[in-house]
């Protein structure tokens, strides 16, 4: 081969890259630092004092750890199990439609809540669900009194999880729509010729078809076990609804850069970041072990 | 296709567009709500009498909004964000995707490099760490934070992965040709590897605009100042922080007739615009960009 040269080449290529990569996701690894240290803004990392594990020791003990830990896992967990099934019932609905232009257009409009940001999403859901809002009114329709939703604390994570798969149920239905293309058509021909109905086609032949698919999606969210959201979150929640609703990641952006405890902060992160870390690549190695899928 | 024409499948078929028609109006609606509450009056909007349709349509919002200089300041800042994100985030997922598709044979250093990428991606140093680097580089209110921070950390590894994935499945025949013809590395990415990558270059390009556009966080805690707020960042402060939500029921009630629902609807509206005049063209890639990640041999 010709290539064996290349490799100075390669180098060059990777250089500013890697530079960026570094600097804004290596550098600040060193940075976990601060949750062993009795943390000094002043002196920085390499002047303050280290305290060893009392920061941990301190996290552990307050109720609030508590809390977020368990909101951030009962939002994430409803969220994983709501965003696989919503898709799916979806895409074998999709699928069934036989006119390909009504297919399309709806393929194009269940999309777009997805490219929307949080902040966008959160001012008209709020709006949506505010005293005087539309959602109100249709109740008052049903004699209900009007209540505002997002400041009922019990409430609170169902409608998270709800405009979250509201969202993105359109987006997800597409590698499940793309994985049902896959499906070998002369099943369905034979199915029919035998006689079988279209629900039946559906349980015995489609829904085994994109099996593996659904498999590797289920595995693959558990990485996303200790991720309940942060913007959508951060744009729907309030001092009222904290006990249910704040997670880890808003309790980190408050205790850390509002009341500067950057020590606990960062420790919190760090607990998040390692659960996550094992997470996700116990998820990859099974994801492997079952469906041969790897990330390169 | 199997064509039946039975009543029960006629029925299915009713049932099936009426239930999937439903819930692609839940995904229309509220946008479609907002512009309508955005065109009516204040007091109609206070009132809560806006459903599909503006109640007391004028303009008011909008002729307000116009007033409304640091809107439109932070506007341009997203557009200028967008556009050096764009154009950076292409050359660096390009220049990083080609070295890594190579074999092993051909670049050693190729898979233990890639999972350096990797762990950058799985494992990070959290947002305190994240912010006293950016500090320490003295980004903080500069439009480079913007771009630089959420570039790197927001869907770069990622990208690239992507890339590499789809450069992986290019035929082998063209490269050997031009190898054959004397081209060399610069050459074979340049004029081989990424004429025909354009929808995988595109649709991470997308996934970048809308990315750029929609960040709103990293606007929040590296910009101290509001004239240096990118606009998802000047809204989610107007319209969410200071939304009468944060308010208990009877302070709420008072609230209503006083908040400006108008006013934030059309800057919500304004807001959506962009994405909504790019969604056209993000239609065509993203579909296969996506697939391509997820479901591959």
């Amino acid at each position: 081969m010709k290539s064996k040269g290349f490799v100075k080449h390669y180098v060059l290529m990777l250089l500013p890259g890697y530079a960026w990569v570094i600097v804004f996701c290596v550098i600040p690894m060193f940075g976990i630092a601060i949750a062993f240290q009795d943390f000094n803004p002043v002196r920085g990392i390499l002047g303050s004092k280290w305290s060893g594990l009392d920061t941990f020791e301190y996290m552990f003990q307050l109720d609030d750890t508590k809390t977020i830990f368990v909101n951030t896992l009962f939002i994430a967990c409803m969220k994983i199990v709501g965003n696989l099934i919503v898709p799916l019932t979806f895409a074998l609905m999709l699928n069934e439609l036989r006119i390909t232009i009504l297919k399309r257009s709806i393929q194009t409009i269940v999309y777009l809540p997805h490219f929307l940001s949080w902040v966008i999403l959160g001012g008209i859901v709020l709006d949506l669900f505010s005293y005087t809002g539309p959602v109100n009114q249709l109740l008052a329709l049903f004699g209900a009194e009007p209540a505002v939703f997002f400041a009922k604390a019990p409430l609170f994570p169902y409608l998270v999880v709800g405009s979250d798969i509201w969202k993105d149920f359109g987006f997800n239905t597409i590698i499940y729509l793309a994985a049902m293309t896959g499906i070998n058509p002369a099943l369905y021909e034979a199915h029919a010729i035998d006689g079988g109905g279209r629900i039946k086609a559906l349980w015995h032949i489609t829904l085994p078809g994109i099996r593996t698919t659904v498999a590797l999606l289920a595995v693959l969210s558990l990485g996303n076990v200790l991720n309940a959201g942060f913007d959508q979150i951060f744009n729907l929640y309030n001092p009222l609804v904290y006990s249910t609703g704040d997670i880890i990641d808003t309790w980190v952006y408050r205790a850390g850069l509002l009341d500067l405890q950057y020590e606990l902060a960062t420790a919190v992160g760090l607990l998040k970041s390692v659960i996550g870390l094992i997470l996700i690549s116990i998820s990859y190695v099974l994801a492997y072990r079952f469906t041969n899928y790897r990330i390169f | 296709m199997v064509k039946d024409m039975t009543i029960g499948s006629r029925l299915f078929n009713i049932v099936l567009i009426v239930i999937l028609l439903g819930i692609t109006l839940t995904c229309i609606l509220p946008i479609w709500y907002t512009l309508a509450l955005s065109l009516s009056s204040k007091a109609a909007a206070a009132g809560g009498l806006v459903w599909l349709w503006p109640v007391g349509f004028n303009l008011n919002s909008y002729r307000e909004l116009l007033s409304d200089t640091q809107f439109f300041h932070s506007f341009w800042i997203s557009v200028q964000r967008v556009a050096i994100g764009l154009v950076l985030n292409f050359f660096v997922v390009a220049l990083m995707a080609y070295p890594l598709s190579r074999s092993t044979r051909e670049f050693p250093q190729r898979n233990a490099l890639m999972w350096i990428l990797v762990f950058t991606m799985l494992f990070n140093g959290g947002l305190i760490p994240l912010y006293l680097t950016v500090k320490a580089l003295g980004m903080i209110n500069s439009i480079w934070a913007l771009v630089l921070v959420a570039g790197a950390t927001h869907g770069l590894v990622f990208n690239v992965i992507l890339t590499v994935n789809f450069f992986r499945n290019l035929p082998k025949e063209l490269e050997e040709a031009a190898l054959v013809d004397g081209a060399g590395p610069w050459i074979m990415l340049t004029r081989v590897f990424i004429p025909l990558s354009v929808p995988v270059l595109a649709t991470v390009s997308l996934f970048n605009i809308v990315m750029h556009w929609n960040e709103f966080l990293y606007g929040l805690i590296f910009m101290t100042r509001e004239e240096f707020y990118p606009l998802q960042t000047y809204i989610q402060q107007l319209v969410v922080v200071f939304n009468p939500n944060i308010l208990d029921e009877e302070q709420m009630k008072m609230m209503a007739s006083l908040s400006n629902r108008t006013l934030n609807a059309a800057k919500v509206f304004i807001a959506m615009i962009p994405i909504l005049a790019v969604y056209p063209f993000l239609q065509r890639y993203f579909i296969h960009g996506i697939t391509l990640g997820s479901v591959k041999e």
